[in-house]
């Protein structure tokens, strides 16, 4: 990789141990994939929830944080993607006080490395939005699908230690979708069913994920025929990332870099179009329908939910009550938690005997512990992300519209 | 002669070991019981089967950033794989093996490595080559 006389400093170690780490890191991943030289990024977002991070993970934290400040601090700004344990909900999540003890430890760790602890997946929605042409060391993959399609900004998926050597040293390798050749559209889908609720958006995703499956593809979905809102995009790109591993899609006339279907292909001939109407959409929620078994735990969150996602469940939670056998959980963001707790709407949910948990992500949050501590395994939720994911942790997940959820949560059966 | 496969230039040190091969993807967050060593996830398609020290040979890496730290973490525990070829990476897998110090190798100059390896055929893995070696057959 070319090197500028800043580049060579840091690798030399002259601007502290921490940077030289991260340089040479960063250096080892760019030569993987052919990166010419370095691209400087304004903002990094770090995906480091104790459960991945573990001992050695936190150890390796703390090792960093105990340098001096003059070598230890980020130099972009550097947020954090949701964490392991909400220390306020924690113990009614059926969590530990060790959980809890190693978070802190993580927390202080990264605090002392100036890193915000901002907890959130959807910074997109809550904290600064990325802007079209801005380089980005996003970290989870649903904030980079979101920044690179709907905003049009340039990010890899960045892992939990490349995007903190991103913040360590304002730059990331300049490789994927940091360059202009990638970002062509790759396969062509046409929908033909009209998408409503929000797990119709994420089933959509999980389709065309399944049929993307690779990072270097680039899908353009063809028929949307409206504009989707932030949340129905947050949806359908959040599963379309988990399912096929896809950090950027296009859909024409939604989304800024495909104004026609022919610059979604950047002028390269159109393929074929693959279809998805009703019936495969049908086909999907049929993966994972259970009518009739009893529900353990219904989840909100896989994205965390906006203001307005928390507002609908409190409408539809009015008045009724979750089943004393079932779990309901919302999971958001501090700033929209704090927004919700203002405005009563977490008060109007657990009223209805649900947990509103904020800065934590229900699969990033030892699911597999909360499992066992519970006795949980029917999870009914409106994420095809987290049904996607959460079979892996023992759980058997149910897709459902977030209507049909809250049903599910009050009579505790699929209904 | 043994075979020997042509790659990109990968990450990690010069390993040998035995191969565990699927038409399937990885990630370490969606498909591992890390704590046994086993795939958990019931659809893929080495669920139950152990990975520990093995290579694994598998097509590409899906979603699930967490996999960066947890390759490190893994391999802490001695419950990692030894090397994971792919027919194509992804980078939340090339950053977790640069930073866990695992061998990783993908790109195939004869195309998927899934359809040339054979469960079972010993490896020679040499990143810094770009190269793939079955010592086994030839």
């Amino acid at each position: 990789m070319q090197l500028t006389d800043e580049e060579r400093g840091m690798l030399a170690g002259e601007h502290g141990r921490a940077r030289q780490w991260a340089l040479r890191h960063q250096i080892e991943v760019g030569e993987f994939f052919d990166a010419p030289d370095f691209v400087p990024v304004g903002q990094a977002h770090v995906m480091a929830d104790t459960e991945s991070l573990g001992e050695e993970g936190v150890r390796w934290l703390e090792s960093l944080a105990a340098l001096p400040p003059g070598e230890r601090r980020v130099r972009v700004p550097t947020i954090t993607d949701p964490r392991g344990v909400d220390f306020d909900t924690y113990k009614r999540l059926g969590q530990t006080d060790a959980m809890a003890q190693i978070e802190a430890r993580a927390i202080s760790a990264f605090e002392s490395l100036g890193v915000l602890m901002t907890n959130t997946c959807i910074n997109y929605q809550t904290i600064l939005p990325p802007v079209r042409g801005e380089h980005l060391a996003m970290g989870d993959t649903g904030v980079v699908i979101y920044s690179n399609s709907v905003m049009g900004a340039c990010s890899n998926f960045e892992g939990g230690p490349s995007a903190l050597a991103a913040g360590l040293t304002g730059r990331t390798p300049r490789y994927g979708y940091h360059l202009d050749r990638h970002r062509a559209g790759t396969k062509h889908f046409h929908v033909t069913q009209e998408v409503r609720d929000l797990a119709d958006w994420g089933a959509l995703g999980g389709i065309v994920g399944r049929a993307t499956n690779s990072y270097w593809e680039v899908p353009v979905i063809a028929g949307i025929d409206r504009s989707p809102n932030s949340d129905e995009l947050k949806h359908f790109g959040a599963a379309l990332a988990s399912f096929g591993s896809v950090a950027l899609f296009h859909m024409p006339g939604v989304t800024p870099e495909a104004p026609t279907l022919d610059a979604a292909f950047q002028g390269r001939p159109v393929p074929a179009a693959q279809i998805i109407g009703a019936a495969e959409l049908q086909e999907f929620y049929a993966i994972y329908a259970a009518k009739g078994d009893k529900v353990d735990v219904v989840v909100f969150g896989a994205p965390q939910l906006s203001l307005l996602e928390v507002e609908r469940l409190a409408g539809l939670l009015d008045g009724r009550q979750v089943h004393s056998a079932t779990t309901l959980i919302v999971t958001t963001s501090p700033e929209i938690k704090f927004a919700a707790d203002r405005m009563g709407l977490t008060r109007r949910i657990e009223d209805a005997g649900g947990i509103v948990a904020a800065g934590i992500c229900f699969y990033q949050s030892y699911a597999r512990e909360m499992a066992e501590a519970n006795g949980w395994q029917r999870l009914v939720t409106n994420s095809a992300k987290l049904v996607n994911i959460i079979g892996g942790y023992g759980y058997k997940p149910t897709l459902a519209g977030t209507e049909h959820c809250v049903d599910c949560a009050v009579s505790g059966r699929i209904v | 002669m043994p075979i020997e496969l042509k790659c990109h230039r990968g990450i990690g040190p010069a390993v040998t070991g035995p191969a565990l091969v699927a038409d399937d993807n990885f990630s370490a967050r969606y498909d591992l019981d890390r704590i046994k060593g086993t795939f958990s996830r019931p659809a893929h398609k080495l669920f139950g089967q152990s990975y520990v020290g093995k290579i694994l040979v598998l097509v590409t890496a899906k979603g699930g950033v967490a996999s960066a730290w947890m390759l490190r973490e893994m391999a802490a525990r001695g419950m990692a794989p030894k090397a994971i070829v792919f027919d194509r990476a992804n980078t939340i897998l090339a950053q977790g093996a640069a930073f866990a110090e695992m061998t990783m190798v993908d790109r195939f100059e004869a195309g998927d490595p899934t359809r040339l390896i054979q469960n079972g055929d010993e490896l020679r893995i040499e990143p810094e080559l770009g190269l793939v070696t079955i010592l086994n057959r030839g």
